[in-house]
Formats: C-alpha cells, sequence, structure tokens
C-alpha cells in the first residue's frame, strides 16, 4: 500500500497469481478426464487390446501432469512465502 | 548365490541404514539438519507408498491384467498434481494443531473426541496388519526364490522363521529410531532419513532391471512395444469400471492410509516441501512404473510356464545368469518392505499409544486418585510395546493365513479399509457441519461394511464365512451375500465392496451430521478447521482463566521433560513481559501449552489431562458457545485486528508493570531507609540501656555483670556484622567488587559449604541428597563469593525448613557453557507472592525467626550472582523452596560487573 | 499495692533491660513477645501501664493500640510507645490513635523512669 506508483501491475500480478491459484485447482480434473480417454477407444471387436499404444499415451499424459504442476509450483511457492506466516505456531514454542 | 552371502548382505545393508539413520539423528539434535528438512528428503520419503506389493507385485498385476497396474500410481499422481486442493490445507491443519496421526486429526476435529481415536486406531491396525504381513510375506519369498542350491533348501525351507527374523530385526530399528525421544511434533528425522535412503535403493534397482530387460534383452524400446503388443491377452483390455475406481481408490488411500499420513503430514516441515513434492513425487512414481509393463512382457516370453510373476523382477535376472543384477533387485525388494514396515509400525503404535493405552491408563489413575507420575517414560515404553505388538500382529496374521494370497490383492483389500476414512476426514477439512455423531457412526458403518464384504471373504471361503454363506447369503437371504449385497451383481468384489462400504458411509456420516447437534468443543474445532487460512493467531478455545501456573508447571515438566517444561514456560512468560517461571494464566497461554503438549501425547489426551488438572468447569458452554457463535466467526476473518489489538495490550501490560516498579521503587527507597534505622537503633538500643545499668547500678552480682557485658557484646557484633553486610552490598551492587578468578572443583565447593553449614542450628538432622558425578566440573570463577552464596542457601534451608524429615537435594547440571545448581528442600516452600520479595533487602519472611540475619542474604546472593555473570532464582512448583544458581562456568574477567552495575544504577533511580 | 507494668517487646535485650530497671523502681513486670496473645489479657485484667513496641510479628504496635482504645476497661490505660524506626510518620500516627508518651530507641534509662512516673502520677 505504501507504494503508490504502478498500482496496476501489482494488481495484475495479483490477478494472474489468483488465475494460478484456479489453474492448479482444475489441474487434477483435468488429469483425470485424460487419464480416462482410454476407455472410450477401445473398440470392442478386436480380439487384443492395443496395449503398447494406449502406454505410451498414458505415459505422456502422466509426464504432461509432471511438466505442469512443476511450473505450477515454481508459481505458487511465492504464494506460499507471501502470506504472514504468524499463523504457524512454532518459532514461538520450538526451543 | 548361497544364503549365508545373502543374509550377510542384508546385514551389511541394514547396518548402512543404522549408520545413516543414527547421523541424521546426531545431525539433528545438533540443531544441523538443514539438509535433512530439503524437500527432495521429504519426496523421497513419500515414496513409502511403494512397498514390496509395489516392487514385485505390480509386475505380476500387469502380467495378468495389463496396464490396471498403472491405476495405483496415477490416483496419486492426480492427488499431489492437485496439492493446492487438499494436501496443502491437510498439510497446514496436520502442523498447527501437531497432530500426531490421522486419529489425533480426525479426534481433534470432532471435539477432541477419544471415541474417535480409538474407532480410527482399530480400523487403521485391521487394515494395516495384512498389508504388514505382505511385505513379510514377501521378504521371506524373495529369499526362498534366491537360493536355488539344493543343498541348502533344508535352511530355507522355513519362510515363516524368515519372516520371524525379519520382523523382530524391524521392530528393533523401528523403536530405536522411532521411539528415541518423545518430542513436539513427533518428527523422526533419522528414519525419514532411512527411508529416503531406501526410496533411491528401489528406484535404482528397479531401473537397472528395466534398462537391462528392454536394451539387453529386447533391442530397444520399438522392439519392446512391438513385443508388448504380441503378449497382450484378452483380459488386459482395460475395464471401465475397475479403471476409474481404482484410480479414485488410491488417490484416497494416498491421503488416508497411517504411514501416508505420517510421512506427508507428521513429518513434513513446511509447506514450500509440498510444492516441490507436487511434481517430484509423480515423478518418482512415473519412473518406478515405466518398465512394470516390458519386465512383465518378457518374464512372460522367456520364463517357464507356471513361474510366479510376482517374482519376475528377482526371477528374471536370476534366470538369465545376472546374478549382481538379481541381488541389486533383491535389496531394492528387501528395501520397499522394510521402508513400509517401518513407516506402518511407527503410525500405527503411536496411534495405539496416544488414543488406545494412554487415556486408558490415566482414566484408572484418576479413578484412583493417584497422581500420574512421569509420563514421558510411560509413554516411551508404550510406545515401544505397541510398535512390537503391531509386528506381532502382522506376524501372525502371515502365519495364519499362510501367505498365499496374490501380493495386488492384499494391498487392495488395506485400501478399502482405510478408504473408510475419507468422509469423515474431509469432512474435518472442507465441511463445517460436520459432527463427531455423523463422523463416528459413517465411520463404523464403513467398517462393518468392509468387513462383512471384503476383509473376511478374502480369507477364502470356510475360514471365517463358511462357503454356504457365500453362496446363498447368511440364514438363505441371498440380499446379504458377501459379494452381492443388496443384489448387486455386477460389480467384481472389490468395487462392490468399495462402493457400498463409502456410499453408506457418507450416508450415515451426513445424516449423522444432520440430525446431531454439535457440542461447543466442536464447533470451535471445526470453525478453526476449515478457515485455517483465515486465522493469524493459533487455536482458541481456553476462554477462562482458571487454574494457577503453579500448579500446570509439574504436568508440563512430567510430560515434557523438567528443564523443556521450564523453558517453555519461562519462555510464555517473556512474551507476557513477565520475569521468572509463572506466566499468567491467559487463554493464549492455555492454549500454547495444550497444543505443546499434545505434539507429545495427542490432542484429545492433552486435553483431558489440562481439563483435569485445571477443574472441570474449564471451558463454559457460554463462554465457547460465544466464540463459535456468528459474532466469533466475524471476529476470525478481521484477525489483522486481533493481533493488533494484542499488541497493544502487550504493550499496555508493559508499561503499566514499568510504572508499578517505578513507584514500588520510590516505596521501596523509603522503607529501605527506616528499615536501616530500625535495624541499627535495635541493637544500639541494648548496648546503651546494659551499659547505663552497669554505670548506676550499685549492688551487682558478678554473674549479673558479666551476663550483662556478654549482651552488649553479642550487639556490638550485630551490629558490626550489619554494617559489613550493608558495606558488601554497596560494593556488589556497584560493580567495584574484586573478584579472586581460580580454577576449582564444583564438589569441593559443595562440600566446603555443606560443612560450614552445619554450624547453623547443628542440632537439627539435615540430610543431603547429591549426585556426586555430574559435580565433577571445573569452575573457573571467585570460589569464595560462590561459596559464600551455597551456604546462605543451605543456612536458610536450616533454620527455616521445618519438617519431620528435613532434607536438601542438589542438582547440578551443565548446558552451553553455563553451570546450573539446583537446591531443593522438601520444606512448605515459599509462598506465591513473597517469592518476588525474598531476593529484596531486608525481607525476612517472617519475623518471629530472626535467626540473627537482618534478611540481607539473598540480597547480597543476588548481587554476587550477577557479579559472577550468572543468577540465583527461585523455581516454584518442585515440592519444597528450590533455588538455582546458574552461573558460566568460565567466567570471562571484568565483563559482568559491569552490567551488574548497569543495572543497580537503573534500579535506584 | 506493687505497680504491675506490661512490657510487648520482640526484641529479648530490650525486654530484659526494661524488666530490670523497672523492677529496681519497684514495679512488677511482665513481660510478653506476642501482642495478639496479650490483648484478651489485658482486656480482662489491665495493668496499670503498658510499654509497647511499634514493631511486632503479628499485630504491629499501631493495631494493639487501636483494639485498645476501642476496649471499654482499656480505653484510659497509660501506654508508652516505643520505636527504632524514628520516623516523623510514626510518632503522628501513635498520636493519632490516643497513645500517651511516644519514645525513639535508644532511650535513656533515666527518661523511661520519669515518663514512666509522670503517666502513672506516681
Amino acid at each position: 500500500m505504501s507504494r503508490p506508483p504502478r498500482p496496476q501491475f501489482l494488481a495484475r500480478d495479483s490477478y494472474r497469481m489468483r488465475r494460478l491459484m484456479d489453474a492448479a485447482k482444475f489441474l487434477p480434473l483435468f488429469g483425470f478426464v485424460l487419464l480416462l480417454l482410454p476407455l472410450m477407444r477401445h473398440s470392442p471387436d478386436v480380439e487384443a487390446p492395443p496395449t503398447a499404444s494406449e502406454m505410451v499415451y498414458l505415459f505422456l499424459v502422466w509426464f504432461g501432469l509432471i511438466l505442469l504442476a512443476l511450473l505450477m509450483s515454481l508459481g505458487l511457492r511465492r504464494v506460499l512465502s507471501a502470506p504472514p506466516q504468524k499463523s504457524d505456531p512454532s518459532p514461538l514454542s520450538e526451543d | 548365490m548361497s544364503f549365508n552371502m545373502l543374509v550377510l548382505t542384508c546385514l551389511a545393508y541394514v547396518i548402512l541404514l543404522f549408520a545413516v539413520a543414527s547421523a541424521a539423528e546426531r545431525a539433528a539434535t545438533a540443531g544441523r539438519a538443514g539438509w535433512l528438512r530439503s524437500p527432495m528428503i521429504y519426496t523421497l520419503s513419500l515414496s513409502v507408498y511403494c512397498t514390496a506389493w509395489t516392487f514385485y507385485g505390480a509386475v505380476g498385476y500387469a502380467a495378468r491384467s495389463g496396464l490396471e497396474f498403472m491405476t495405483i500410481y496415477l490416483g496419486p499422481t492426480l492427488v499431489f498434481v492437485g496439492w493446492w486442493v487438499l494436501l496443502r490445507k491437510l498439510v497446514r491443519i496436520g502442523r498447527e494443531n501437531r497432530v500426531t496421526s490421522i486419529a489425533d486429526m480426525i479426534s481433534a476435529r470432532y471435539g477432541k473426541s477419544n471415541l474417535l481415536g480409538v474407532i480410527v486406531t482399530l480400523m487403521c491396525v485391521a487394515a494395516g496388519t495384512p498389508y504388514i504381513a505382505l511385505q513379510l510375506q514377501s521378504i521371506s519369498l524373495s529369499f526362498t526364490v534366491f537360493v536355488l542350491d539344493p543343498s541348502e533348501v533344508g535352511l530355507t525351507a522355513d519362510p515363516a522363521l524368515i519372516a520371524f527374523w525379519v520382523a523382530i530385526g524391524l521392530a528393533f530399528f523401528t523403536i530405536v529410531f522411532g521411539t528415541r525421544t518423545l518430542d513436539a511434533n513427533e518428527q523422526h528425522p533419522g528414519v525419514v532419513t532411512a527411508i529416503a535412503v531406501e526410496a533411491v535403493v528401489k528406484l535404482l534397482a528397479l531401473i537397472a532391471v528395466g534398462i537391462f530387460v528392454v536394451w539387453f534383452v529386447a533391442t530397444g524400446p520399438a522392439d519392446i512395444l512391438a513385443r508388448i503388443d504380441a503378449q497382450a491377452l484378452p483380459q488386459w483390455t482395460i475395464q471401465p469400471g475397475r479403471w476409474t475406481g481404482l484410480i479414485l481408490l488410491s488417490a484416497i488411500a494416498i491421503i488416508c492410509l497411517p504411514r501416508m499420513f505420517q510421512v506427508t503430514v507428521v513429518e513434513n516441515t513446511e509447506d514450500k516441501h509440498l510444492a516441490t513434492a507436487s511434481w517430484a513425487f509423480p515423478l518418482y512414481l512415473f519412473l518406478i512404473s515405466l518398465f512394470v509393463l516390458p519386465i512383465a512382457v518378457i518374464g512372460m516370453e522367456l520364463m517357464p510356464a507356471g513361474s510366479n510373476p510376482d517374482m519376475f523382477v528377482l526371477t528374471l535376472p536370476l534366470y538369465l545368469g545376472q546374478d549382481g543384477l538379481a541381488l541389486l533387485s533383491f535389496l531394492g525388494g528387501f528395501s520397499a518392505a522394510t521402508s513400509m514396515v517401518i513407516v506402518a509400525s511407527l503410525a500405527l503404535a503411536t496411534m495405539v499409544s496416544n488414543h488406545i493405552v494412554v487415556p486408558l491408563w490415566l482414566r484408572v489413575r484418576a479413578a484412583r486418585n493417584l497422581d500420574s507420575g512421569d509420563m514421558r517414560l510411560l509413554v516411551l515404553s508404550v510406545r515401544r510395546l505397541s510398535i512390537s505388538l503391531v509386528l506381532v500382529l502382522g506376524y501372525l496374521y502371515y502365519v495364519v493365513t499362510g501367505g498365499s494370497e496374490a501380493l495386488a490383492a492384499i494391498g487392495l483389500i488395506a485400501f478399502v479399509g482405510v478408504a473408510q476414512m475419507l468422509p469423515a476426514l474431509l469432512g474435518a477439512l472442507f465441511w463445517r457441519g460436520a459432527s463427531r455423531t455423523g463422523a463416528a457412526l459413517g465411520l463404523v458403518t464403513g467398517m462393518v461394511l468392509w468387513f462383512y464384504t471384503l476383509f473376511l471373504p478374502s480369507f477364502g471361503p470356510g475360514v471365517f464365512l463358511s462357503a454356504q454363506v457365500m453362496e446363498a447369503g447368511p440364514f438363505g437371504l441371498a440380499w446379504l451375500r458377501p459379494y452381492s449385497l443388496f443384489g448387486l451383481t455386477t460389480l467384481d468384489p472389490l468395487l462392490h465392496a468399495l462402493f457400498w462400504s463409502l456410499l453408506l458411509n457418507v450416508l450415515v456420516f451426513c445424516i449423522g451430521s444432520f440430525l446431531s447437534f454439535p457440542s461447543p468443543m466442536e464447533r470451535v474445532q471445526s470453525a478453526l478447521f476449515v478457515n485455517i487460512y483465515d486465522r493469524t493467531g493459533p487455536a482458541r478455545s481456553w476462554t477462562r482463566p482458571v487454574a494457577e501456573a503453579e500448579d500446570l508447571l509439574p504436568i508440563a515438566q512430567r510430560i515434557l521433560g523438567v528443564s523443556e517444561g521450564q523453558n517453555f514456560f519461562r519462555a510464555q512468560a517473556d512474551l507476557q513481559g513477565k520475569q521468572g517461571f509463572l506466566p499468567d494464566i491467559t487463554p493464549e497461554f492455555l492454549e500454547a501449552l495444550e497444543l505443546k503438549l499434545s505434539g507429545s501425547v495427542g490432542a484429545a489426551t492433552a486435553h483431558a489431562m489440562l481439563a483435569q488438572s485445571v477443574g472441570t468447569a474449564v471451558v463454559s458452554v457460554e463462554d465457547l458457545m460465544a466464540v463459535a457463535s456468528e459474532t466469533a466467526q466475524i471476529m476470525e476473518y478481521s484477525a489483522q485486528l486481533e493481533a493488533k489489538s494484542e499488541e497493544l495490550s502487550r504493550t499496555a501490560r508493559k508499561l503499566r508493570e514499568a510504572n508499578e516498579m517505578l513507584q514500588k521503587l520510590s516505596v521501596q527507597k523509603d522503607a529501605f531507609l527506616s528499615q536501616i534505622s530500625h535495624e541499627l537503633r535495635t541493637p544500639m538500643t541494648s548496648i546503651r540501656a546494659f551499659s547505663e545499668i552497669m554505670m548506676d547500678t550499685d549492688a551487682m552480682s558478678p554473674e549479673e555483670r558479666t551476663h550483662f557485658a556478654q549482651i552488649i557484646h553479642d550487639e556490638s557484633i550485630r551490629l558490626t556484622r550489619l554494617l559489613d553486610d550493608l558495606l558488601d552490598l554497596s560494593v556488589l551492587e556497584h560493580g567495584q567488587v574484586q573478584l579472586n578468578i581460580s580454577t576449582v572443583q564444583l564438589r569441593e565447593l559443595l562440600d566446603k559449604a555443606i560443612r560450614s553449614s552445619e554450624s547453623v542450628q547443628a542440632d537439627r538432622k539435615f540430610r543431603i541428597l547429591r549426585n556426586r558425578d555430574p559435580e565433577d566440573i571445573e569452575v573457573t570463577t571467585d570460589a569464595g563469593r560462590l561459596t559464600q552464596v551455597f551456604i546462605n542457601i543451605l543456612s536458610n534451608a536450616r533454620k527455616y525448613c521445618i519438617t519431620d524429615d528435613p532434607q536438601m537435594q542438589i542438582k547440578v547440571r551443565e548446558r552451553k557453557g553455563m553451570v546450573e545448581v539446583d537446591f531443593i528442600d522438601n520444606g512448605a516452600g515459599i509462598p506465591r507472592d513473597k517469592q518476588a520479595l525474598i531476593f529484596e533487602k531486608f525481607s525476612r519472611l517472617t519475623d518471629e525467626m530472626q535467626a540473627g540475619g537482618a534478611g540481607l542474604g539473598l540480597a547480597i546472593c543476588r548481587e554476587i550472582m550477577h557479579n559472577l555473570g550468572g543468577d540465583i532464582a527461585y523455581v516454584p512448583g518442585q515440592g519444597g523452596a528450590a533455588f538455582r544458581v546458574s552461573f558460566p562456568r568460565v567466567l570471562a574477567p571484568r565483563a559482568p560487573a559491569q552490567k551488574s552495575a548497569e543495572t543497580v544504577s537503573e534500579a535506584a533511580q | 499495692m506493687q505497680k504491675r507494668v506490661l512490657v510487648i517487646e520482640d526484641e529479648p535485650n530490650i525486654s530484659e533491660a526494661l524488666r530490670f530497671i523497672l523492677t529496681r523502681e519497684g514495679w512488677r513486670v511482665d513481660v510478653s513477645a506476642d501482642g495478639r496473645a496479650m490483648l484478651t489479657a489485658l482486656q480482662a485484667d489491665p495493668p496499670d501501664l503498658l510499654i509497647l513496641d511499634v514493631m511486632l510479628p503479628g499485630l504491629s504496635g499501631f493495631e494493639i493500640l487501636q483494639s485498645l482504645r476501642d476496649g471499654a476497661e482499656t480505653r484510659e490505660l497509660p501506654v508508652l510507645m516505643l520505636t527504632a524506626k524514628g520516623q516523623g510518620a510514626d510518632r503522628a500516627q501513635a498520636e493519632r490513635l490516643g497513645v500517651t508518651r511516644f519514645m525513639t530507641k535508644p532511650f535513656a534509662n533515666a527518661e523511661v523512669i520519669a515518663a514512666v512516673r509522670e503517666m502513672t502520677g506516681s
């Protein structure tokens, strides 16, 4: 509050941060849907399932999720250190 | 590969783990735990999720069902990738409330209810025992597979014996590193570090086998993919129900499994570690899973028909003559199994001791009106016993069932069992209306259904449930058949059990919550948990001061240990801007104390203990309703304001105390002058009166004359001593005293002081209790002055400790260069209101007991100790008068005197 | 008939000196260090004179004086107060409570004897 200049950038920053938090909430849902896709691709007439290609697909989705989580965690870390950590009682009572 | 060789390798590996764990413990106690608390160690410790079931079982699973094995790792991946939603809140609440286990978490949220703690503990033990048995089984199985030499078959024929020794070894390890101390937060750096090492070993082993299979047996990834399609079986087709259900089930399990809760929540030190783990742990799972299907496919292709696919990771390298690789793989499996057993038994033992044994014991003691004694030792021994008990249960389960099930089945059965805690846990985090009654009913419902539809049938027909019950239902009621309850016949048994148990669990939980009325304590806790991010202060539930700090100190000492307890009280007093060991009993203080205690014995027990000690009407319903009411909710949101007003009131308190101090000083100065006058005039009166008598009385017997002269003589000596004391005090106060610094044995000083003090009331017998070993310290200080202080304390005790069997206990300890000598007698002690006064000048407590002093003794002692760079303090709550003399072991020349001069001039203003 | 004086004083040496000089003057002297215990005895059977110290364990000299002045039998009892604190405030308080004479320690024996004579009119 004590820095009146450039307020619009501050607002934009915190706006970005909130959207990032939204994205973090949606990520597992998005991942879950992607992981369910193999169920809908399988055609029942084929005798043996296309295991190899499904495996490649699943591992790619998996790796993609890991990458996204990595990127998001870099941003979210800042939120963790930003809010007042007063609520953490450990510095008072751990001696 | 010989059997003995294998045992030796295992032993060497275990010794390595011991070394790692104890090095970590040492580093942590020395405060060099920086690297221990790194996010990587945290992430690696999470890998305790991957047990022997993963290491051996995943390949078997893949061989039987194709890609379905991946669900077990995809569920946790989703939970960690979505850490922002759930895990962050869980970890934050857990850390702020010093939660010690999942049972503690649920019991704390629902009004610190011990009933819930007991239910959850029993469920966890029921679900955890088969899982531990599974690990023991896989270790002994891997031993038998490994030894191919038929001449040694005799040795290995008994897998139960191997399992037995493994269980003993693991119990030993867990007890040594899991119950070394009973500290706040229930964290175990040694165990966590060892687990992290094991995580690396098992990952490397599996990857090594995978690389061997892909690039040395097959010709590369393309070849492997082709072979996978060639081997694909019709039953490998992904089944929609199981695929979805198992992803959800494993996601639930990673939250609810007691061992996962232990490493994720209890051992967590910072939110940021979770941020790293959110991608690093899924990556670990990814790497672990990557080669599972290739190994399975090559195993199916090459191994003789009928080989157990659960052992492919081990048998495939052996079959192909790669003994070194096989050994590495064996160690990987060993790591996976041992790390699981260690963490699981630690977590279960904590629950059993905190929620079942200790409360029971407290209740028995309270019923018999006994003092609770030293709780610390009790809790530790109970925990050690519980660890052994958990492992014995696991071993018995293994022996009874004969360990024939496919590995995956047992694991999934345990998953469904722990999943029953999910509704109560989610309710705890997100739903303020969730109530204790609802949670308890839901948990019990879920547990009963799990038992009936999955756990008992898993032993096979005829063990607990007869084949007839399985086929036609109990009493011929077809709609009660365990595998198709209420006529639901299309689902496979696992999904069937998951569906019914969770559905009814949630239903009963919700209905129970809708219909019951929560207790005030529950409503407070629910607000604290659900709105965890909105608060800045610690949890609040002690609303009114009720007990004396002096009564609480002994309790804290019993649980935290004497010095830890005293330090905590002193720090709390300090926070309030007060001197000494006794803080004001504010709600904040009680809160902090309860939190501190709950780190050692769990929330419900800590609450019960404090409630027991401060009387029953501790938290009145009205008080709590006020907190939980809507007004209080608004206050929760305006926490900033609250923090500020706290700050203000603290400042105000400090100002008030300073003001009081000034007024006191002015009054003290007048009182001091008047006291000096009194102390000087009294002996002078006798001297003058008797000398006049001797001058103007003619007829006086020689006896009379001698008697009067004696009185004059005694009174002049009293006068001289008083003047000496005053001079001494003045010199000490102004820091002009010449210190005679020399290096001496503390023990000799104490001996000397005890001898000298014996002349005071020499006819009284006084028992001195000493422990001579810690007294063996060389101190560099002014020995004469120090002895003077000791003599003063000992003489006072001889004079004032009025009891039939007077005794004095002397305790010496050294820490951080400071020597502390405690003198504790068994008399009545010093009343609370006088404790602050005794070190003031002329503060004789009882005028009847003149005992020859003018009340300057302790004032002089205090000045001496300041001059020696130390202090003397009264320690309340020790069962008698207790003085603590502390001073630096080596006195740095001159500096302390300067400081003392400052404090005195400050006090004299 | 021998006149009786009661000395309430907690310093044994001072009360011994007082006993000696007053006995020499022909008084019967009783000595006590505990004012609280003496209060009832004083009401029941008042002596001819009371010598009272200020700093006493339990009840202070002022408190004793006050309850004496409240009692019917002892309202007029001559009281000589001795103090070692020697502060003006003490004297004022003693006078407010109705002390007969007030002296600071240390005292000259002759002064005490003179005061006693004067107070009892002998």
